[in-house]
């Protein structure tokens, strides 16, 4: 059934027939971290190199304009894979840089409107004023934040997490000081599954601008940005069986055309003079110097790659095996879940602790098992304090793994505790 | 299982029955360290007097390594000149970046010998090295010099 995408897809993934430490099969389980890449997107990247590499927007001759061509035409399409117009979607080096891209874009609309503009009234963040995350956020989604805060006066406040790891919801934290609001789509550490389009009911209704950390939505769960009606959505390639060093921002009309730049520098300008410069008024604006093309057009392969087998399959099939993991680390001696029990607001990955032995040591013990798991706080250190965790140990699934590599999985967790002899 | 040249018996006994753990009301230094891949924390505190340290003593949250390290640590320099110290943090240090090339001096270093194998894991040397760096400073932080 389900478990049959992945014994279709794994002959596209070279690096899966890997033999790791102590002889064994690679069993990657780290898909959250990173994901790992089908031929089809290292051939794209390659490609790019071999036959049209050329700097885009810029280049007159021939290869300019392949190469422009093709960077435009893998805007479009991984546009229309996260259900967004090409328009409204620009390319970064990673999530992390979207969402500073839009807490610095934030700063310097609040500073231009301290100097006189009135134009940036609506994007200006003042004392008094409220920034409201959740307590799961991705540091990449609160360090940012908690700066731009300190450099405006704004207070930066937090949409509480339940003892077992979802949103405690509720309308009176959307007052109407709330000038923005960031959100994570998919936990990293509980795998909760948000409700956005509630959050995104309550933020619109106090006209607050709501920003979505998609890291682990959009490569899992069928996604339309749109539909979300959010303001801003930021995501990595990476995780999406895309390349590393490029990242994706959607910015819906009112932020692209509203908020001024956070780079400066080539493309990005209208015109320049010694005295003062103009910018752009579309994508281009938040673009500066040249782009990672060839990182765009592996990850453009990468979002038809998934588009072929669906986002439905793929996230039926992580629930397939997250279900199973989940069953059976529940029912486990010495084993504590964070996050949700209830697979239908979960996604495909699981973190966990093993009473005794600290995570460090976990994932040591399921390495020297050929078993690559995350372990450690996984950038999100206030969330585990809050769960009252130093850290925790995280298996994440994706399309390529098999029933076969989750039972291998729990039979090595299964044998820790004894390993460590606190069992 | 290889595993077992990275978890010698030795780091296990100390892990579960750590030795100095508690820290001590009066001390001349201090120092807290955390690992910021993982949120682990130890503080040592050192009592210095006269050349020696009267007395070492440490608490945390870690890893079976890094707790271990620390009780290890406790042992090895408790009561002991500061000079060993001294000593003993350059042939750790130099035993740590060894990447598993270097035989252990075990006579200078004793139970802490038993962490050769973590030098071929680079992601867990940082551990091993926590409580050691934390001495360090809690050394140079002490009052008595």
């Amino acid at each position: 059934m389900s478990f049959d995408l992945a014994n279709k897809v794994r002959p596209d993934f070279p690096i899966l027939d890997r033999i790791v430490r102590g002889g064994n099969a690679l069993v990657y389980l780290d898909s959250a971290a990173t994901s790992q890449k089908p031929n089809q997107v290292i051939d794209a990247e390659a490609q790019y190199y071999r036959e049209i590499n050329a700097t885009i927007h810029r280049s007159g001759h021939e290869l300019g304009e392949l190469a422009s061509a093709a960077y435009e035409e893998a805007r479009q399409n991984i546009a229309g894979f996260v259900g967004a117009k090409a328009q409204n979607l620009i390319f970064t080096k990673n999530a992390t840089e979207g969402l500073n891209l839009v807490a610095y874009a934030f700063l310097n609309a609040t500073l231009m409107h301290r100097n006189g503009q009135t134009k940036y009234a609506q994007y200006a963040l003042n004392p008094g004023d409220v920034i409201l995350l959740t307590e799961m956020e991705h540091h990449a989604n609160m360090v940012p934040w908690q700066h731009i805060a300190q450099l405006t006066g704004a207070a930066i406040k937090y949409i509480p997490v339940s003892d077992d790891g979802v949103l405690e919801l509720s309308e009176d934290l959307f007052t109407n000081n709330c000038k923005i609001i960031a959100v994570t789509h998919q936990s990293n550490v509980l795998g909760t599954i948000n409700d956005v389009a509630k959050i995104a009911e309550y933020a619109n209704a106090i006209g607050a601008h709501l920003i979505l950390d998609a890291c682990q939505s959009v490569p899992h769960l069928p996604t339309n940005l749109e539909n979300l009606n959010v303001a801003a959505a930021a995501w990595s390639g990476h995780k999406m069986l895309g390349p590393t060093g490029v990242g994706c921002l959607f910015l819906s009309d009112d932020l692209l055309l509203g908020l001024p730049p956070f780079l400066l520098g080539g493309n990005m300008i209208e015109n320049v003079t010694f005295e003062k410069s103009t910018y752009r008024s579309d994508n281009g604006k938040f673009e500066a110097g040249t782009m990672n093309i060839a990182q765009v057009i592996g990850l453009s392969a990468a979002a038809t790659y998934l588009s072929e087998i669906g986002l439905d399959r793929v996230h039926q099939h992580e629930v397939g095996l997250t279900r199973k993991a989940l069953t059976a680390l529940l029912e486990m001696p010495g084993i504590r879940v964070l996050g949700p029990s209830e697979m239908s607001i979960r996604g495909g990955l699981i973190s966990f602790e093993v009473n005794g032995v600290h995570p460090h040591d976990v994932s040591q013990y399921l390495d020297a098992n050929g078993i690559a798991i995350r372990a450690g706080h996984h950038c999100a250190w206030p969330l585990h304090r809050r769960l009252g965790a130093v850290a925790s140990s995280r298996a994440s699934f994706y399309l390529y793994n098999t029933e076969a590599e989750v039972e291998q999985f729990l039979a090595a967790v299964s044998e820790i505790r004894s390993y460590f002899k606190v069992a | 299982m290889n595993l077992d040249a990275l978890y010698q018996e030795i780091i296990l006994d100390h892990y579960k029955s750590p030795h100095g753990q508690g820290l001590q009301p009066d001390f001349t230094g201090e120092a807290f360290h955390v690992n910021t891949s993982c949120g682990d924390e130890v503080t040592v505190r050192v009592m210095v007097a006269d050349g020696t340290i009267k007395e070492m003593t440490h608490d945390g949250v870690g890893c079976s390594i890094s707790r271990a390290s620390a009780s290890v640590l406790h042992d090895l320099t408790d009561k002991q000149e500061s000079n060993k110290f001294y000593e003993l943090l350059d042939e750790f240090v130099e035993l740590m970046h060894s990447q598993g090339k270097t035989e252990p001096n075990e006579d200078v270093l004793g139970d802490a010998a038993a962490f050769a194998g973590v030098s071929k894991y680079p992601a867990r040397v940082k551990c091993a090295l926590l409580p050691w760096m934390a001495m360090k400073d809690a050394m140079e932080g002490n009052t008595d010099e």
